[in-house]
């Protein structure tokens, strides 16, 4: 959610009112801003001018500026209504040239003509910009945008994409003049790499570069990375050419849309943008840009007061709709058709869903009538069946005195594999690609390590410790959609002076005898019918050679029995492994087997 | 009853009181007499006080001064035998510490003068005396302390300075006073700490007599096992979901494909969620299939790229390799649009819930882990309202003790409209958001084949949260993974939701 710093007074100034901080709380609240921070209490002892952090939606790029967020709660509170963005006569072109379908194909234009900023509202464009770049134009990648003084360049402008060593200008803010690939090499440079660094990867390996330039081939930008300075604007310019190239067109459009509204309120001609003429014959998408004409979308009242539990006339909901800045006419042919015009600075409404939202806030959402149509009466709950059997081995393990611990499913490699005296088969764990530390590189397949590392956090408890954990783990399977699948098991550890391998054997007992299981002597052979019994296994090198035992179940008569666990005292290096200076006997078992 | 204590009970038959153990009971030593006393008063037999008298041993220097006699004689006897004596020929005649002393305190006795030749002279007092008769105080009180005797008549002043002088050394001899107890006799009954199965099967408790207990104390610690308090947090929420008709979510399937847990909640492929800063991909296996079913990813497809059940879409190009991109699931709404997509085949009104992990690349703090439990609501049904989520909200919190709920606007890609909950913190003197809601939105629904009257609800929020504030733990690491206290899992208690879950 983004967050946007405003200068409180200058804010409540725009509203016409002093709030005290839980009124503007309240307001923010009932509109769906959230006020963050107020540091009007902090600015006393700097000295600074006190400012609110909002956190708005995501979704809301009009919202990311003071321009905005004033402009939209005055028509909440209906002290304002919304502006009727125009077009004047364009009065240069940008020529797209096919070469750009390489690297950024679209691009797009339009002028603040006659504008007149002061430092604040040219602090507000710069970090709108800012805001833009790194939200909806995901850092620059799918859409970046440049501003210049027009009045020290000539159109018609033209896009083109060209070899790195073709493109030579003076970037902006700096005196020497530079080929595009020295450039890269510059802002690759460990004082850049943080600022103009971070876009470099955008274009770097590209044969051609994307750059914007004058009818004197004067170097305009180099987006996404960089404008000239040549044409730099200040707070002083009158007259703002805005640039964008994107790989989106529909960004590139919202984001022209919401810079031009947003600040053409500072021209000598109010809410007036004008329109620059882009030619793009190569796709035949030549067109005037911005496109400020009206979208309408039709919406039942239906619908609306259905989903609201409401039954307000056409009137009602075009008052809630317009306290949101959106226009309703209800149709002249079908009474239950509201026309809701959208305007442009709304591109977040993409469905009459969106409307009936707007609606709802209008009408306030703490407003609406309480439902009394849901009734618990009609439904018949149910547990997942495998968190019944868990629940099983969580209650019988903690009265057999052991503690249920619950670590993470995440764990590194070595402590999957290694540090259990087992090698990587490359069929079993699943890997993840981009993990930020070592200790999450695979999902565990076994709840060993997570139990043993949860001992080593507790050494200083009294012996022995005993502690199980039922969870899930993961293992891959390609025959599946997601190619992997998790698998419940259930896992328990005695850790003491002794290995206690008769005791965890004993636990095993206990469980399987809650699940009508019975030990069955002579290795299986005593009885035909459903029950265990364990069998020396050295398979598993996890155990001290000779300690170890898998766990063999046999569901019923005539069924052939299957493996589904093992148990074993632990091998002294795995016990080291783990900083755990003590000997412990462990039991894991496939818990699903039990469905 | 040893030896000692019957040897005890007896002397005091015999004397009726025993005035100093010391005296009777030579050879024992305090500590003896004091436990069998104890043991003895315990039964009531006897009661005792205890006297402790202080005590002076003469040094190895007090004892020399006792035979030899003091410093301030010697000095005097040595300068009626010389005459007189220079003052500096003092410490060499007697050497440091003798001749030191002796001069100080002949001085003051007044034995001793100087004369105009700056020597020391018998003082005209001491001229015709023998010294032989002349009394020797320090000598005469270090004689008194050995004997022990009328030492209370010894001012404290001088004992004091005799102690810093280090010619006696203090010491304390402890002796008992001892008078019957109200059950006296020469015979000791034991008392039984505890009742047994044999007295109880041949009567013998009827005789006997019992120990009294210690009922200011705490009992013994008992082993025990426990459930982990998440885990018990996590049971009081399906106790509430069950209560309201809630069937559970097969929700045991971390690994998603970025078709279900993104594109089929239409989250466009650009959004910053599926960004790897905040999404665990995996490498190891790489690649997803395309969803079974076809029409349902054409009509996703469609959604995203140019709009179709009333949506003007995303417009962008949708690109099936990213669906096949394969995820830890971020939220359990991927296993939610699984159920949903279900659901299509017969649509009816339905109640699901989850409540089981999700993953997120996210920094390790205080309050945020890479995996956490997220409880997650699901509700369908025909015409519902929003005024029925609201509602539905209330009594679904009411039922953990959370009431006065107040709903905020706000942005999800796969709900609309979205309402954040708060509700108001005595603790903290503000509202907090407790969970996130929202009714689905219609592509998504309408993509799965449902029919447009059947809206459905959907509500999350953490486990962890809410067990945090329960039991006040501050850091979300002490409470789920390895670094959990296994005594603070032993001592925890039940949890109830339903009881002051905001205290």
């Amino acid at each position: 959610m983004p967050t946007v710093s405003v200068n409180k007074q200058q804010l409540f100034e725009l509203l016409g009112k002093n709030y005290t901080s839980q009124e503007f709380d309240e307001l923010c609240f009932e509109f769906g801003m959230e006020m963050d921070e107020d540091t009007t209490e902090e600015a006393l002892k700097t000295g600074e001018e006190p400012e609110l952090k909002l956190d708005i939606s995501a979704n809301r790029y009009d919202l990311l500026c003071i321009e905005g967020i004033s402009q939209s709660l005055n028509e909440y509170l209906e002290r304002e209504e919304r502006p009727d963005y125009k077009l004047s006569k364009p009065t240069t072109k940008l020529i797209i040239d096919k070469s750009t379908e390489q690297i950024r194909p679209f691009a797009t234009a339009a002028v603040l003509r006659n504008i007149k900023l002061n430092e604040k509202s040219y602090a507000s464009f710069i970090a709108l910009q800012d805001k833009l770049h790194a939200n909806l134009c995901r850092n620059r990648s799918l859409v970046a945008m440049g501003t210049h003084d027009l009045d020290s360049i000539e159109g018609p402008f033209h896009y083109r994409a060209l070899p790195p060593k073709d493109i030579k200008f003076v970037p902006l803010n700096q005196t020497q003049e530079f080929t595009g690939d020295k450039l890269i090499e510059f802002y690759k440079s460990p004082e850049q790499k943080n600022n103009i660094g971070r876009y470099v990867h955008i274009i770097e390996d590209s044969p051609v570069f994307p750059v914007i330039m004058d009818s004197k081939d004067r170097v305009c930008s180099l987006p996404p990375l960089i404008n000239s300075e040549h044409s730099k604007i200040s707070v002083d310019t009158r007259n703002i050419l805005i640039d964008i190239t994107a790989t989106d067109k529909t960004k590139a459009e919202i984001v022209l849309n919401i810079l031009t509204t947003m600040f053409s309120r500072y021209c000598d001609e109010p809410f007036t943008v004008e329109p620059v003429e882009i030619v793009s014959e190569h796709n035949g998408q030549s067109r005037l840009a911005p496109n400020f004409n009206d979208r309408i979308m039709d919406v039942s009242i239906k619908y609306i007061n259905s989903c609201l539990g409401l039954d307000q006339s056409a009137d009602e909901i075009a008052h809630c709709l317009k306290k949101m800045s959106l226009h309703a006419v209800q149709a002249k042919e079908n009474k239950d058709i509201l026309h809701v015009d959208i305007p442009v600075t709304r591109p977040d409404i993409l469905h009459a869903c969106d409307i009936m939202e707007d609606a709802a806030v209008g009408y306030g959402f703490n407003n609406l009538p309480k439902g009394e149509k849901l009734s618990n009466a009609n439904f018949i709950a149910k547990p997942l069946p495998i968190n019944k059997v868990s629940d099983i081995f969580r209650v019988a393990s903690s009265q057999a005195t052991w503690i249920e611990v619950l670590p993470l499913t995440l764990c590194s490699h070595d402590e999957n594999f290694k540090y259990l005296r087992q090698t990587d088969s490359n069929d079993t764990a699943v890997k993840l690609a981009n993990p930020k530390t070592l200790e999450y590189q695979v999902v565990r397949t076994t709840l060993l390590p997570g139990i043993l590392k949860t001992v080593k956090e507790n050494r200083k408890h009294s012996l022995p410790i005993k502690v199980f954990e039922t969870g899930d783990v993961v293992f891959k399977d390609e025959k599946l959609e997601r190619k992997a699948y998790n698998e419940r098991h259930w896992a328990a550890i005695y850790v003491g002076k002794n290995s206690g391998f008769e005791i965890i054997q004993g636990l095993l007992g206990k469980i399987m005898q809650t699940f009508r299981t019975a030990w069955i002597a002579d290795y299986g052979a005593a009885a035909s019918g459903r029950g265990y019994w364990i069998e020396e296994d050295d398979s598993v090198k996890t155990y001290f050679p000779g300690r170890g035992a898998k766990v063999m179940f046999r569901s019923k008569e005539g069924v052939k029995p299957e493996q589904i666990g093992h148990l074993g005292v632990l091998h002294p290096e795995v016990m080291m492994n783990f900083d755990v200076p003590f000997a412990a006997s462990f039991v894991e078992v496939n818990a699903e087997v039990f469905l | 009853m040893s030896d000692f204590q019957l040897e005890i009970l007896k002397k005091l038959d015999e004397l009726d009181e025993i005035k100093s153990t010391l005296a009777i009971f030579p050879q024992h030593g305090s500590q003896d007499v004091l436990s069998a006393l104890n043991s003895l008063k315990a039964h009531n037999k006897l009661e005792f006080s205890k006297v402790d008298t202080v005590t002076y041993d003469l040094t190895k220097e007090g004892a020399q001064i006792l035979n030899e006699g003091s410093y301030e004689i010697k000095l005097v006897k040595l300068i009626q035998e010389l005459g007189h004596l220079q003052i500096k020929d003092v410490m060499s005649k007697l050497g440091p510490q003798v001749g030191k002393v002796g001069q100080a305190r002949a001085f003051k006795n007044g034995w001793i003068a100087k004369n105009n030749s700056n020597e020391l002279e018998l003082s005209a007092k001491l001229q015709n005396t023998d010294l032989n008769e002349l009394t020797d105080e320090t000598q005469a009180i270090l004689a008194q302390i050995k004997d022990n005797s009328h030492l209370d008549t010894i001012d404290a002043k001088i004992l004091n300075d005799l102690k810093k002088r280090k010619l006696i050394a203090q010491g304390k001899i402890t002796d008992f006073h001892v008078t019957k107890g109200s059950e006296f006799s020469t015979d000791l009954t034991k008392l039984e700490t505890d009742l047994t199965s044999d007295m109880v099967s041949t009567n013998a408790y009827k005789d006997l007599k019992f120990k009294p207990y210690n009922f200011n104390s705490q009992g013994v610690q008992i082993s025990s096992g426990a459930l982990h308090p998440l885990n018990k947090v996590r049971e009081e929420f399906r106790q509430i979901f069950f209560s309201m008709g809630f069937t559970e979510m097969p929700s045991n399937q971390y690994v998603e494909t970025g078709f279900w847990n993104f594109d089929a909640l239409y989250v466009p492929q650009q959004h910053p969620a599926r960004d790897l800063q905040d999404t665990f991909y995996i490498k190891d296996p790489l690649t997803a299939d395309l969803p079974t079913d076809r029409t349902y990813m054409d009509n996703i497809k469609a959604v995203h790229e140019q709009g179709k059940f009333g949506s003007i879409g995303y417009r962008y190009n949708w690109k099936p390799e990213e669906c096949q991109k394969l995820v830890l699931r971020t939220h359990s709404t991927a296993i939610s649009a699984r159920m949903l997509h279900d659901l299509a085949k017969d649509p009816k009104p339905t109640r699901l819930f989850s409540i089981d992990r999700v993953f997120r690349n996210e920094a390790v703090d205080a309050t945020h882990l890479a995996e956490f439990h997220q409880v997650e609501g699901v509700l369908a049904d025909y015409n519902i309202t929003l005024g029925d989520l609201i509602k539905f909200m209330e009594e679904f919190f009411e039922r953990m003790g959370v009431t006065g709920l107040r709903f905020k606007p706000t942005y999800n890609p796969y709900t609309e409209p979205s309402m954040e909950i708060f509700s108001w913190h005595e603790g903290l003197q503000k509202w907090v958001e407790i969970g996130n809601s929202g009714m689905f939105r219609p592509e998504m629904l309408e993509s799965m084949g449902l029919p447009k009257d059947l809206r459905v609800l959907g509500w999350g929020l953490s486990l962890e949260r809410p067990t945090m504030i329960k039991y006040k733990v501050q850091n979300i690491r002490e409470l789920l993974g390895h670094k959990v206290s296994l005594d603070f899992i032993e001592t925890n208690p039940a949890a109830r939701l339903d009881e002051d879950l905001y205290e």
